[in-house]
């Protein structure tokens, strides 16, 4: 690691209220400054790699709201994860990561077969089954909390039923490749649906690559840096096989590491497709006007929730907002804090499922003083968080992706 | 730390609040202070005035020192412990008690955040003016240990202008009340001030009472550019002779300007050798007169471009962007070496010079940013802790620029406290009779020495 992004830390705090963890604990050894500072103690021989000081450097959940906040430009949280893929380089997977990491995630229909059990699970009950399933490490722990999502599973995951190459509606604007993150694909198909219906209404031609590979933020969340590569080098392999205008994702984490592929890979074909990448609002706000034309009344009230994946690695806050507010009738209410993490962060509501249940109520709470009716978000993570979250505390607040409102408001 | 001491600290707050492994230890070594770090033997996080009470009780009984802290923002090195010694932090204690309306006060434990109390007396149409640059962050016990100041200080003064009544727990664990909601108090020696900015050394401050004022109606943001940065010095001068108070008056170099705008990207100019950050508030009729006075002398003085930000967004963008002044100019370097000496408000562009030429003359880039209207610059030396010469240069740099500053009628320090980075300067300031008094007052009010010991002198 380079020792100078460490001491870059002037260690002014300003990251101290930004981050969830620290302002669950008020510990510095969970706060962002503090962070930097084990990593760089420990790199400077003070302290060595204790079990305790790993367990510290675990509670992180990466949001990158330090970042965010910090004025000198240290990246706290990647920094952790840096340190961790460091040092896991020197160990060998586990079993269990090695399954998931290695011999699941990169092969999208081994993946699509493990998940069927769960849709099973739906009809007949079969805990037993879902349990053993809890090593997909995909879904908040623990499993029995989670029956209410489960039976929102669709039928089948949109990989497999999409039609991989959707003709733009009228006039052809441009082609874009669609990145179909797995969550997406395996639970939230609708919203995928919705926002493939968005691009070609807008007159894109809309290519979804069969045999694109999971991204590989797993594979960075658990420090397997080969694994992401692998990933990486496939994508940039199949979306390269395309003259593409964009490759657009409507996942806020799969669009952070797309656009990260150039940090780990020197290489101009991997920059040429980093540098191709949008979120879909990106993309969307590109068409304000058009889209104002053909968006119909939807008298709700809505708030919006920033992914950190969207808000913190991506910069993107304005263009969501920006297309709340062309529905007509749409009452929008700014949440409070809204870019501070909802305790999703990937796996870290199964690893660290006390902090997560703490970082979801202050959520909540927000999310409770603005009387919405509808919670807008564009992570899947933050989508599987939240859902349980409201149906549990807020049942009455709905949530949707924000390509499923729009799709609503334009009834398609 | 002798491990059975640590067992009955634990007894006061409980095993989860208190913190002795290695690895907690080697973070609570540090504060904001660039070059300072030492171990402390214990951390603890009480969560009542009753548990801090019995810490001191039995830290006095021991000997043992005591340390307090907040969130840790310091930059002076006050709240860094002795080694071996207890850290005391106050972020559990951060209820706001009360607000009186009636009486125009606000009471609240020393966890407090700073900006959470604006929060909450600004909704109900009241204004606590101290604002220190990390005020998101900073604790109320820590403004008034050090005696903050902040960006209105011009107009508004300081912390300790606002604070009218201390809850305090002495050395030996004995709970001291000084002042209260009165507005006049004149039994025995005022004793407010002397906690206020007493860093530590003398008391913990387990509940304050300060002063609210009617939030001011209206104010007026603006943005003056300066080819060169004499003229944004003597426009400061300029304006303050012109019977104008802004509330607050700030002053940014070449160099950080461009470390603000490129992480704050607020549309600060690159081109130019300083601006100042302007903001009139109050009446809207006076707000409109003295912005439009302001400009006038603006112009007067040079000012190439002058800008009024056209609405709350963007005056809040502005004053944010100033406020992570000192961090952003840590993109230069990895190290900040920042101090605040003060001068006579009229002083300020020879001070300007001085900062100038101290730099030139030892070799080290100084990026200075500040409350000019307050004659309160920091001046930042933008180094690398690794480079040992070019630290020794900027000490010595440092060293005249405070000798040119108590020459001037000035201080050490604005507004950061002694703590242990000015320790040695501070005998220029006040000479031996003002260290015999300090040393006087500290002896009367802990005999052992164990609060927060090797601060200030």
């Amino acid at each position: 690691m380079d020792y100078v992004k460490l001491i870059n830390c002037m260690r002014c705090g300003m990251c101290l209220p930004a981050c969830p963890t620290y302002k669950e604990t008020f510990l510095e050894t969970a706060s962002p400054r503090g962070r930097v500072a084990l990593v760089r103690k420990l790199q400077e021989g003070e302290l060595d790699q204790s079990a305790r000081l790993l367990e510290y450097l675990s509670l992180c959940i990466d949001c990158q709201a330090c970042a965010s906040s910090c004025p000198c430009g240290v990246n706290a949280g990647e920094l952790v994860a840096e340190f961790t893929c460091e040092r896991k380089a020197e160990d060998r997977l586990s079993f269990m990561e090695d399954l998931v990491l290695r011999k699941l995630l990169p092969h999208p229909d081994r993946l699509e077969a493990a998940i069927v059990p769960m849709r099973l699970y739906q009809r007949i009950g079969l805990q037993k089954l879902v349990r053993t399933l809890g090593i997909l490490k995909m879904f908040p722990k623990p499993l029995d909390r989670m029956e209410g999502l489960l039976t929102d599973l669709p039928e089948r995951p949109l990989r497999q039923v999409i039609q991989a190459d959707m003709p733009a509606r009228g006039a052809v604007r441009g082609t874009i490749g669609f990145f179909l993150g797995c969550v997406m694909s395996l639970i939230f198909s609708d919203a995928s649906r919705a926002t493939i219906k968005l691009l070609t209404l807008l007159g894109y031609r809309v290519i979804t690559p069969k045999n694109q590979v999971c991204c590989g933020a797993p594979n960075m969340l658990s420090g397997d840096l080969a694994g992401l590569k692998d990933a990486a080098r496939k994508n940039v392999n199949i979306f390269g096989g395309f003259d593409l205008d964009f490759i657009v994702t409507d996942c806020g984490g799969c669009g952070a590491e797309l656009k990260k592929y150039s940090h780990h890979l020197n290489e101009p074909s991997v920059a040429s497709f980093s540098n191709k990448v949008r979120d879909i609002s990106q993309v969307l706000t590109m068409h304000a006007d058009e889209l104002k034309a053909i968006l119909t009344p939807l008298p709700l009230k809505v708030t919006y929730h920033d992914p950190c994946h969207i808000a913190h690695c991506q910069g993107i806050r304005k263009q969501p907002r920006e297309l709340l507010n062309l529905v007509p009738g749409l009452k929008y209410t700014e949440l409070e804090n809204a870019d501070a993490c909802c305790g999703g962060g990937g796996t870290y509501n199964i690893e660290k499922p006390q902090m997560a249940d703490l970082i979801l109520r202050r959520k909540l709470d927000t999310i409770r003083a603005t009387g919405a009716e509808v919670l807008v978000t564009g992570n899947p993570g933050c989508l599987l968080q939240l859902k349980k979250g409201l149906m549990d505390h807020l049942p009455q607040v709905k949530i949707m992706h924000l390509t499923e409102l729009l799709a609503k408001s334009i009834g398609v | 730390m002798n491990p059975s001491f640590i067992k009955e600290l634990q007894a006061i707050v409980g095993q989860q609040y208190t913190l002795s492994d290695r690895e907690s230890l080697a973070v609570y070594g540090y504060d904001a202070t660039p070059e300072l770090e030492s171990r402390p033997g214990v951390v603890l996080m009480p969560g009542s005035s009753d548990e801090i009470a019995r810490i001191m009780r039995l830290c006095h009984g021991a000997g043992i020192s005591v340390t307090p802290r907040g969130s840790g923002t310091n930059l002076s090195g006050g709240s860094i412990a002795g080694s071996e010694g207890v850290v005391v932090q106050t972020s559990r204690l951060n209820r706001i008690i009360e607000v009186d309306e009636e009486n125009l006060t606000a009471t609240v434990e020393p966890g407090v955040i700073t900006s959470a109390l604006h929060r909450e007396v600004e909704a109900r149409g009241l204004f606590y003016p101290p604002d220190p640059g990390s005020m998101n962050i900073s604790t109320m016990g820590g403004n008034v240990a050090e005696n903050s100041g902040g960006l209105r200080g011009l107009k508004y003064g300081v912390t300790a202008n606002y604070v009218m009544g201390l809850e305090t727990i002495l050395a030996d664990g004995s709970l001291l009340h000084t002042g209260g909601k009165v507005v006049k108090d004149v039994a025995g020696y005022c004793l407010n001030p002397l906690l206020v900015s007493s860093e530590g050394t003398l008391g913990f401050f387990t509940g304050i009472t300060v002063k609210l004022i009617p939030k001011p109606q209206v104010k007026t943001t603006m943005l003056a550019h300066f080819p060169e940065m004499r003229q944004a010095a003597l426009t400061v001068s300029a304006i303050i002779a012109a019977k104008v108070i802004p509330a607050t008056l700030e002053f940014l170099d070449k160099v950080t300007i461009k470390c603000v705008e490129d992480y704050a990207h607020v549309g600060l100019p690159l081109d130019v050798d300083a601006v100042l950050l302007i903001e009139v508030d109050g009446h809207p009729v006076v707000v409109a007169e003295e912005a439009a006075a302001v400009e006038a002398i603006c112009r007067k003085h040079g000012c190439s471009f002058f800008q009024t930000a056209k609405n709350a967004d963007e005056a809040l963008n502005l004053a944010t962007a100033r406020r992570t002044a000192l961090s952003a100019l840590a993109r230069l370097k990895p190290t900040t070496i920042l101090e605040d000496a003060t001068v006579p408000r009229s002083c300020i562009a020879a001070m300007l010079k001085v900062i100038q030429d101290s730099a030139k003359k030892h070799n080290v880039t100084i990026g200075t940013f500040g409350h000019a209207g307050d004659g309160n610059l920091h001046p930042t030396c933008l180094t690398d802790e690794r480079d040992k010469d070019e630290i020794a240069r900027a000490h010595k740099a440092f060293d005249e620029i405070f000798d040119a500053a108590i020459s001037m009628g000035g201080t050490i320090t604005g507004e950061h406290g002694v703590g242990m980075a000015k320790k040695k300067y501070l005998p220029r300031l006040v000479g031996e009779s003002g260290i015999r008094v300090m040393r006087g007052i500290k002896q009367a009010f802990d005999p052992k020495g164990i609060l927060n010991p090797g601060k200030i002198f």
